[in-house]
Parts: structure tokens; sequence; C-alpha cells
């Protein structure tokens, strides 16, 4: 796009509409959306409520599908994947934070970190160390054993980004990860979020904050369903210091 | 992801409500131990008649009189096990169009060289609703048959206390009679043995009675120890009448001319009724004929308690397809995690089935230790016999049950949209 040779880019939507329902009742929560990331980039997406971030989100995470539109993924075109394809996608491209942290309840700190290397396929022992390191980087690795109504919300959701970050996707999505917590477990989050973007990971981050877009390189606005602003605060891979073959 | 960590999720998942999983794996239970014990029952009842047929003797055969022209010797089993006699007994002894045996169709039978083959033979009547009274105490008769001192031979029976028949009671037309141990423990108590001299008042006609049959046990639900024998010409005299007989008991000289036995009993009776193999007015019964209709009763019976077993398995499957499909309800949003960090359709599917097995396994095991257990009671005085492949059938279907009833609520589940299931509150 820009002439200069830059690797394919993680994100490139293309037209993305995304309609809910049919006739008089049918809702337009995205009305034909261009994006491109790139990789390494750190993006935060802002915008009154109801304006279709979350939509967004959902579509990009491949939890969803666009009305109409091209979305491709890492190169790969989302619409031509199949239930199967889906699954693995998400496995492996990408990690999802919540704002309602969604942890699996009655299962511990660990095993919750440990479930999409099980679905990944990953052996036992391995498992269990990586996602010792996982929850160990997220300076939980004391908490391993506790079951999710035993941690604060703070906890749960660094748990939840420990979760995310194990696999070592490419991609993070977080639809307002910080929605639920105080400013102190706000600024651990964002911490960890720098850390990421710093080992070269793309970042999407869902935010009415301003002090978490504060922390983004780059700051898209939505309203009603289209991208009304698109604002570089820093360079892409600005806290990265290798920003390829990382994934 | 492999089997065992879908087994470690089903696992958790089951161990999460125990409860609910309590009450689930109960249906499931009760269903397996029926079907166990129940079919053990049908074994044991049937396993119980053919011993008694056994005792009966390889070489007595039983001619019963039927009604004429129907004829052969494919005649049901009406008093079956030897006693019981024909229906409703000889009271009446007035029917029309009913054949009669007689004294002295039973007297020609003992013709040696009309029917060389035949040992003994015992004429026999059997007195209905008879009531034995003595010193206060009463107790209904279940069979009263009137009969020769022979039929003790024919019947295997003995006294364990006291005087068998005698043929001077028989000529004698004495009023004696030879009781079974649960007639003599109700009329006097105790063991009683003490019945014997003492004089038993039988719906009002005295019998002295002379001696204690030894014990034969009980048939399923029938007790073959509450019997009174006396002298056929006595109760002729008293309680029936002089009608038809009941039946005779006949014995051949061994196992071997049993065939030629009957040959020569249908010869004899024959040409005493006038009548020919295919219109005889009587049925012979021997023990090869009663044994196939035995089982095939006994069968028809074990089908029939296997049936009801297994519709309360049914139930019980349906009681996991129910609390599977709660349970894929309430889980909805952890489905639509796990979709969201990489879970396939398999994985869930593999995870709800083997929640819907595991607690038809534990159902199915536990119902199995019940039945097992339950079997080694006895059940309306049937010793049940337990059968492996009742034991196997039931676990495998009760396993089946878990998998085809889990397998709508995993398909369920995994079918959800990812995003439709993370919205669901
Ligand atoms: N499943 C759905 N069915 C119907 N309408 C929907 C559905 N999901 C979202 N919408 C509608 O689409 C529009 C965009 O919703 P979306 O959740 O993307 O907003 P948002 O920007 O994330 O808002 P918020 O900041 O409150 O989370 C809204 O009008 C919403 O009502
Ligand atoms: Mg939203």
């Amino acid at each position: 796009m820009t002439g200069v040779r830059v690797p394919r880019p993680v994100l490139d939507l293309r037209g993305v509409t995304k309609v809910f329902g049919a006739g008089d009742t049918a809702v337009h929560a995205l009305g034909g959306v261009d994006l491109v990331v790139d990789r390494g980039d750190y993006v935060a997406v802002m915008g009154a409520s109801g304006s279709g971030k979350s939509t967004l989100m959902n579509i990009v995470g491949c939890l969803d599908v666009p009305t109409r539109g091209r979305y491709l993924l890492d190169g790969v075109d989302t619409r031509r994947l199949d239930e199967g394809r889906q699954a693995l996608v998400r496995n492996r491209k990408i990690g999802f934070v919540f704002q309602s942290f969604n942890l699996i309840p009655r299962t511990s700190a660990q095993s919750n970190v440990e479930l999409p290397l099980a679905y990944a396929g990953v052996k036992l022992a391995q498992r269990r160390e990586r996602a010792a390191a996982a929850l160990a980087r997220v300076g939980l690795a004391d908490r391993g054993h506790h079951l999710p109504s035993e941690l604060s919300g703070g906890q749960q959701q660094r748990v939840a980004i420990a979760r995310a970050i194990v696999t070592e996707p490419v991609l993070l999505l977080a639809d307002e990860p910080t929605g639920a917590l105080d400013s102190r477990s706000t600024s651990e989050v964002l911490d960890l979020f720098d850390d990421v973007s710093a080992g070269g990971r793309t970042i999407l981050v869902i935010t009415h904050e301003e002090e978490v877009a504060e922390r983004a390189h780059r700051v898209i606005r939505f309203r009603d369903g289209h991208i009304v602003s698109d604002e570089r605060r820093a360079p892409r891979g600005a806290h990265a210091v290798v920003t390829e073959g990382a994934a | 992801m492999n089997v065992r960590e879908s087994a470690r999720f089903a696992v958790r998942g089951v161990t999460a409500n125990p409860l609910r999983t309590a009450l689930t794996t109960l249906g499931i239970l009760i269903g397996v131990a029926a079907v166990i014990v129940l079919v053990a029952v049908g074994n044991g009842s049937s396993a119980a008649v053919r011993e008694s047929l056994s005792r009966l003797g390889s070489n007595t055969l039983t001619v019963q009189a039927s009604q004429g022209g129907t004829g052969g010797r494919a005649g049901g089993f009406g008093g079956f096990g030897g006693f019981g006699g024909g229906p409703g007994g000889v009271s009446s002894g007035t029917q029309t169009r009913t054949a009669e045996l007689t004294l002295d169709d039973a007297e020609a039978l003992t013709d040696a060289t009309l029917a060389p083959h035949v040992l003994r033979v015992a004429p026999r009547v059997s007195a209905s609703s008879v009531t034995a009274t003595y010193d206060g105490a009463t107790h209904t008769v279940s069979t009263f048959l009137g009969t020769s001192p022979s039929y003790l031979a024919i019947n295997d029976d003995s006294v364990q206390k006291g005087e068998a028949l005698t043929a001077e009671d028989w000529t004698g037309r004495r009023r004696v009679a030879l009781v079974g141990s649960t007639v003599a423990e109700d009329l006097v108590g105790g063991d009683g043995l003490d019945v014997v001299g003492k004089t038993v008042q039988f719906n009002g006609i005295a019998f002295t009675v002379v001696g204690v049959l030894t014990d034969k046990g009980s048939t399923g639900p029938q007790d073959e120890d509450d019997r009174v024998l006396a002298p056929l010409t006595a109760v002729q005299d008293t309680l029936t009448g002089y009608g038809s007989l009941s039946a005779i008991s006949v014995q051949a000289k061994d196992a071997d001319s049993v065939e030629t036995a009957q040959a020569e009993i249908e010869d004899v009776l024959n040409s005493r009724h006038h009548v020919t193999s295919q219109d005889a007015d009587y049925s012979i019964q021997n023990p090869t004929s009663l044994l196939t209709a035995v089982t095939s009763t006994s069968q028809t019976f074990t089908v029939l308690l296997a049936s009801v077993a297994a519709i309360s398995l049914l139930v019980g499957g349906i009681g996991v397809m129910n609390i599977m499909l709660v349970t894929v309800t309430e889980r909805t949003r952890e489905i639509g995690i796990r979709k969201a960090i990489g879970a396939r359709r398999g994985d869930i599917v593999g995870q709800f089935l083997l929640e819907a097995v595991l607690l038809s396994l534990f159902g199915g095991l536990m119902g199995v230790l019940v039945g097992l257990v339950g079997s080694r009671f006895e059940i309306v005085g049937v010793q049940p016999v337990v059968s492996a492949s009742s034991v196997a059938l039931a676990f495998g279907v009760a396993v089946g049950t878990g998998l085809f009833f889990g397998l709508y609520p995993a398909n369920r589940a995994a079918s959800l949209r990812p995003i439709e299931a993370l919205r669901y509150e």
C-alpha cells in the first residue's frame, strides 16, 4: 500500500459490513470498514457505546463473520475457512481478553492457562511448563492452583492475559480489558500489554478510557459503524526490539 | 486434543455437581439393577420348576381328562408339578361333555399283560377349598389330594414321622390323612410333628393324621408342603363325591420304557373310551412335554420381566439426556469461551459425550453391584439365578444409552456459534 516494502499486514479488512437482523429492525453495526493493521502495531479502538467496536472485534477474532466485505487475517481470507480451520486460527493466531475475564469456572488458573495448549495438542509436561511460565509473566506464579472465584478481578484478568498469550499468538484482541478494573489493576494490565507489544505481537484493544488509549501507538475512533479518525501517536513497534520472526 | 484430555474435562463436569450426578446416576442404576435382578428371578423360577420336575421323576406320566374330541397329547400342564388337580377339582362331577377318567380306567392300567411297562398307577382326585381345623387353629389347604398308597412311591414321597398310607386304609375307606409340614405347623405350631395321631377337621369332616410328609421345598411361589394326602376312597365318600378322577399318575418301569408305557396306556384307554388317538378325550403328559411347556412358559416370563426392566433403563437414559441438556444450557458461556480459545467441534462433542457416558457408566457399575447383591436374596420365594449375559447386556445397554442420549446434547453444545455462546447470559 505504501510502497515501502512492509511484510503482509496482520489484519486487512476491506468494506466489512455487519448487519444484525433484517427488514425494518435491521441494525447496521458496521457500515463498510476498511482497516489495515501491520504486524507489531498496538491499536486502540475508541467510540461511543453501540458504535460497533465489539462487533468489529468479534469479526477480527473469527468469532463472527461479516455480512459483506473481505477480511484477511495474516494474508488468509477468513471466508474460505471452514469451522475447523476457524477454530485452529483462533487457537494459533489469536488471543482474547474480555471485559468480564471469561475464565472457566471451577477450574484452576493453571488449568485455564493450559486450556488453549490442550486444544493445540501440546503434551502435558510441556503444557504445564509453558502455562506456569505465562502465569509467571503476569506475576501470578504462586496462584496457579487458585480457582477463579478465589482471585480478585485484576488477578483474574491477568490470568486471562496469560491464557491469551500462552500460545504466542500474532494478535492479541482485548475488548475493554480494564472496564471492570480499578486504576491500579488497570495500570498492571496496561504494563503487561506494553510488555506483549514489546515482544512484537500485534494488539487491538477496545476501550473507553483515555488512559488506555495513551499507551497505544495508533488510535482509531468509531461512530455509527464507521471509522471517523485514525491517528498515529507513536511509530509502529515503538517498544519493539525485534518485530519479525517472533510469531 | 486427545481422549484423556476430554475425559479430564468430563470428570470435572460430572464431579462439579455431585447431588445432580448422583440422582441422574440413580436412574441408570435402578434400570441396570432391575434388569439383572428380574432376569435372575425369571431364571431362578424356571430353574426351580425344572428341578421339581426332575424330582417328580423322569419316568412318571400323568393322564388327564380333556374335552372330548379336542384330543391329542399336546395338552397344557394344568396340574403342573403333578399337584393341584384339574380346574375346579371334581367336586361338581356332573359337567356334561367332559370326558371322565374313572377308577376302572386306573384299574385297567395295572393290567400286567395289557400294560407290561407300567409299574405303578395312582388315581387322583383333588378337593378344592379345603379348610383344616384343629383345636381352634385353621389352615386353608392349597392341595388336598385323594389317592392310592402307590402315589407316594410314584411321587417320590415319604413320611418323616408316623405311617404312610396302606392298602387297608384304601379298602377300609379309612378317614386318615398325611399332611405336609406347612399344614402341620399351622395347625399345631412348633415343627408340626405333634399333629401325628390328632384328629383334624377338613371342611368339618374328621380325619386322623397318621403321618407328616417329608418336606419337598417350594417351586417358585408354590409351597409344595402345603398339602394333604388321604385315601381316594375316603375323600370320595366325604369331600368330592364319586365323579371323575382329576388325573391318574402312572410310573413306568424305568426311564427308557416311558414311551412304551405311554403307548400302552393310550391303547388301553382308547379301547375303553372307544376313541382313537386323533379324537382322544384325555391327554398324557410325559416329563419331556411337561419340561418343554414349562421352559417355554418360564422363558416368556423372563422376557416379560426383562422388558419391564428395559423400560426402566430407558427412563434412566432419558434422565441422562435431560440432565445433559440442562448442563449444556448452563454451560453455554463456558462452551463459548472454549470455542474462542480454539476448541473444535469434536473437542466439545467429545467432552459432553464423555460426560454422559461417564454418568451412565457409573450408574451401570453401581447397578451391576446392586443387582448382584440384590440377587443374593430370595425374592417372592424364588432364589434368583444371575445370568452373566444379562449383566453384560444391562451394563452394555446402560453405556450405550449414555452414548445415545448424550449424542444430542453434545451435538447441540458443539454446534453453538461461538459468539452467541459467549453472549449467553
Ligand atoms: N447479536 C446482535 N443482534 C442484534 N444487534 C446487535 C447484536 N450485536 C450487536 N448488535 C448491535 O450492533 C450495534 C453495535 O454493537 P457493539 O456491541 O459492536 O457496540 P460497542 O461499540 O461494542 O458498544 P459498547 O461500547 O457499549 O460495548 C449496537 O447497536 C448493537 O445493538
Ligand atoms: Mg462492546
